[in-house]
């Protein structure tokens, strides 16, 4: 027992010694020569842009989120008799659809996405590279307003079918208020995402999620809901940024100053909020 | 700060982290010079990745300095990351990120990267380039991660716990490569628990615990015993009477089997006391296996310093 091991042994030995011939010649002298540097940031940027957006739109329970359930809820109220809405029930209805296609994505989506990432150790690993902190986040802030583009290409474009007659004039105008919406929402999901446990991140931003998308009315008209909570949603920032879309799309006014006043300083207690409390894992 | 603290590749002088009422760091001073590999050797908890992690620039000491490669991490680090490597402890990638696309995007942030394919096929890791690094195997990630660590040519990495979760094979590849980053003038930081892993590799050792330095010095300085206190170590079948051995040895020997088959003689080791111990052997028709006389191993200072055996 004892001679088969040592001679096994003494063999493992020699293997050793022959496996370093082939393993040396796999790292020829000044393969690893130090040559460091910093790539363009605007590159940088692109790339960081691309594999965020990427990763969203690959993601099984964010395209769920982001398009499927908008997209249901969207045909569902625009052409079924319910009474809640009056006809053009479309017209009504696709506003505060694309409030809930912001939210889920700069809101939940975000969330969740920093809650595991952080998790996984990605922001570190990132912050330890060549990468600009400013890059990180700007291609952050960029995915999440790629992806809110698509929506509204998807979401607008399924609403025009379905007979949807928006202000042509509003339609310039919604563009920086879908923006500043992702911007609003996005600051809640750091602030979510980027100080909680993954799990708790799930369950806060998934329940958060649809608190504001019932108590803002994005489903059902607010005056319908019962209680202090139909005059409430004009002071959610779900409510607020439906009221700012409807607006400009239907009616094809200016969005109220309340609407944006309210939007505006639900994010910027958010980010102020994020900024204290935000950790890279 | 100074000359020294510009040319080394990394300067540390007092480095103190308390977490709340855990003082994780107490007191480190740690020189490492370009080029040369440098292996924090500690149990865990010992306090060596917060110690990195003060060098990267991650956390900020609560006493002592810092300069890595003339620059204060937590101050410049826009100047300092291009120019280093990373492997955290545990790795880093985007969940569903695929392996492939994680060292690439790596690769995109600095100036003259490394082949990435290159990269994975050496490291193992070419059958799983399109698999989510979620699903990656603990061995798989960490190959992942130092690929990540390397891809910007850096002058200096940062490695924390490299072989961790490595099986033998990918292990040896490790130590291949990281003998290679050497070679090419690559300054490499290294924490580990694994005697072997500081002792084959480094240049120089910085044995930690409880957040103090223990012992600093070459493996040779090291392991070097006085010549008056020799040893000699062999490894054989476990649970040998000792008593017949203990009778012939000199008077002020001692023989003890520290692990199950390894025994350690101690005391006056001359010819006479070897050919005892073979004698013994002898007798017992077993072989001295790797019979190694003077050298301690970095395992048995580590033990003398510190009372107890490093943990896996």
């Amino acid at each position: 027992m004892t001679r088969q091991e040592s001679s096994g042994g003494a063999y493992e030995g020699i293997a050793d010694e022959a496996d370093k011939a082939p393993h040396g010649s796999l790292f020829p002298q000044g393969t690893f020569r130090p040559a460091p540097g910093r790539a363009n940031p605007l590159r940088m940027l692109a790339t960081q842009t691309r594999m965020e957006s990427l990763l969203t739109l690959r993601h099984p329970e964010q395209a769920l989120l982001t398009l499927l359930i908008p997209l249901v809820l969207l045909i569902g109220m625009s052409t079924l008799e319910v009474g809640l809405v009056e006809p053009p029930r479309v017209d009504s209805v696709a506003p505060r659809i694309l409030a809930l296609a912001v939210m889920s994505t700069g809101f939940t989506g975000q969330a969740i996405a920093l809650g595991f990432d952080r998790r996984y150790g990605v922001i570190k690993r990132l912050s330890a590279t060549a990468l600009p902190r400013w890059v990180l986040i700007a291609g952050r802030v960029l995915a999440a307003l790629l992806v809110v583009a698509l929506q509204t290409v998807v979401l607008g474009g399924t609403a025009l079918v379905l007979g949807w007659q928006p202000s042509g004039t509003g339609v310039a105008a919604a563009v920086p208020i879908l923006v500043l919406g992702t911007l609003v929402f996005g600051a809640g999901g750091v602030l979510v995402g980027g100080a909680l446990r993954a799990e708790t991140v799930l369950a806060v931003a998934n329940t958060t999620w649809f608190v504001l998308l019932l108590a803002g009315g994005l489903a059902v008209p607010a005056r319908h809901l019962p209680g202090v909570m139909n005059s409430l949603d004009e002071y959610l920032p779900s409510g607020a940024l439906a009221e700012a879309l409807a607006a400009c799309l239907s009616e094809g006014t200016a969005p109220s100053a309340r609407s944006l006043l309210v939007l505006v300083s639900w994010g910027v207690a958010a980010g102020a909020l994020a900024l204290r409390t935000t950790r890279l894992s | 700060m100074n000359q020294d603290a510009d040319s080394a590749a990394v300067r540390a002088w007092g480095l103190t982290k308390r977490f709340g009422g855990h003082t994780a760091v107490a007191g480190i001073d740690l020189h490492l010079a370009r080029g040369e590999m440098l292996a924090l050797l500690g149990p865990n908890g010992a306090g060596k990745t917060t110690t990195v992690e003060i060098c990267e620039g991650f956390l900020r000491p609560d006493e002592g300095q810092v300069r890595v490669l003339g620059l204060d991490p937590t101050t410049q680090g826009t100047r300092l990351r291009p120019r280093i490597g990373v492997m955290p402890q545990g790795g880093g990638a985007y969940p569903g990120v695929r392996a492939e696309e994680m060292l690439r995007l790596v690769a995109a942030c600095c100036a003259e990267p490394l082949d990435p394919a290159w990269l994975l096929e050496v490291l193992g890791l070419d059958g799983v380039r399109t698999v989510p690094y979620k699903r990656l195997s603990g061995g798989q990630q960490q190959r992942l991660s130092l690929a990540c660590a390397l891809v910007g040519r850096p002058e200096l990495v940062f490695l924390d716990e490299p072989t961790a979760g490595m099986d033998a094979h990918a292990r040896n590849l490790v130590w291949e490569l990281m003998s290679a980053l050497r070679a090419d003038g690559v300054g490499v930081l290294l924490t580990t628990h694994l005697m072997d892993e500081a002792e084959t590799l480094a240049d120089r050792v910085v044995i930690v615990d409880h957040g103090r330095v223990l012992a600093r010095g070459s493996p040779e300085e090291l392991t070097s015993g006085d010549e008056h206190r020799r040893e000699l170590h062999f490894r054989s079948r476990p649970k040998l009477d000792l008593e017949p051995l203990l009778t012939a040895l000199p008077e002020g020997c001692s023989a003890r089997e520290v692990r199950p088959g390894q025994y350690l003689v101690r005391g006056h080791i001359d010819p006479q006391t070897v050919s005892t111990v073979t004698a013994w052997c002898a007798q017992h028709g077993v072989m001295a296996d790797e019979l190694r006389l003077g050298r301690r191993s970095l395992e048995d200072v580590f033990l003398e310093l510190t009372g107890r055996e490093l943990r896996a």
